[in-house]
């Protein structure tokens, strides 16, 4: 792994019923994630997919480049920005930012529809 | 926004790991590894049982969260809150017929922009006391 490689890309489209089934595995069940009419409501355009599920992509992604492998996941640190919505395909992808004593450092980024649902999203990789 | 609370802990939390609820989360997020469903498969590895993704932390660690997110002395307009930022440092890994205990400590509290910023750490360990994740969780509130 050197500075600039890409990861290999994650590509996942969340499809309709993923919020419950996320919420049932989390125990986050906030309306605005499984209730279209509630975040229609609160002024978002329909119900809106958990961030910490965004993040999950991520992390799938990162371990993925670790060759699979999930011990070498040490460290993910994301902002949360623009809202994931089901039913439209999420690309998460990701850039070596710097190697150093052993370490991988991942830029990484989830898009989707051209909207960033996360950004400046780091990771650190064991090598 | 009262700024003494800044260093205020929550007593701890247990959780026990159970292997059908790895399942459902590695289901949910699409994790296929097969250590994350099958225990011989897990062995291979050289896990003790069927592990946890990494991002199975916040299911351990969110109620030890909410004791804090939730505490009225802390205040927070739940229906304002966003989740702003979140970062995990991964130690040991989770595995089936673990105890984890979790205990969370409001970091930092601060204004800015117009939002208020509420800054919460949790520390989870298993029950040999190895640290498996620490979490920093920000989270904002529109004031205005």
């Amino acid at each position: 792994m050197e500075p600039g490689d890409q990861i290999p890309e994650l590509k996942v489209t969340p499809d309709k019923y993923l919020p419950y089934r996320y919420a049932g595995a989390s125990g986050d069940f906030n309306p605005i994630h499984i209730d279209p009419e509630f975040a229609k409501a609160v002024g978002l355009p329909g119900n809106i997919l958990h961030g910490l599920y965004d993040m999950a992509l991520v992390a799938r992604a990162n371990v993925q480049a670790a060759g699979g492998d999930l011990r070498k996941l040490k460290r993910l640190s994301v902002q949360f920005r623009g809202m994931g919505f089901p039913e439209q395909e999420i690309t998460v992808s990701g850039t070596v930012k710097e190697v150093r004593d052993g370490r991988a450092i991942i830029d990484t980024v989830a898009e989707q529809g051209g909207n960033k649902i996360i950004k400046n999203a780091e990771a650190e990789l064991e090598l | 926004m009262n700024e003494s609370l800044k260093g205020k802990s929550y007593p701890p939390v247990d959780y026990e790991v159970g292997r059908e609820k790895i399942r459902e989360y590695a289901n949910a997020i699409g994790a296929t590894a097969p250590e994350n469903h099958d225990r011989d498969a897990a062995r291979e590895k050289g896990y003790r049982d069927v592990v946890a993704p990494p991002m199975f932390a916040v299911v351990y660690s969110w109620m030890a969260m909410a004791a804090g997110v939730l505490d009225p002395e802390v205040g927070i307009n739940f229906a304002r809150m966003l989740h702003a930022g979140q970062e995990f440092v991964w130690g040991e890994p989770v595995c089936s017929g673990d105890t984890i205990t979790t205990t969370t400590t409001l970091a930092d509290l601060y204004e800015r922009g117009g939002m208020e910023f509420y800054v919460f750490e949790s520390v989870s360990v298993n029950q040999d006391g190895q640290e498996t994740a620490r979490g920093t969780w920000t989270n904002l509130v529109r004031t205005g």
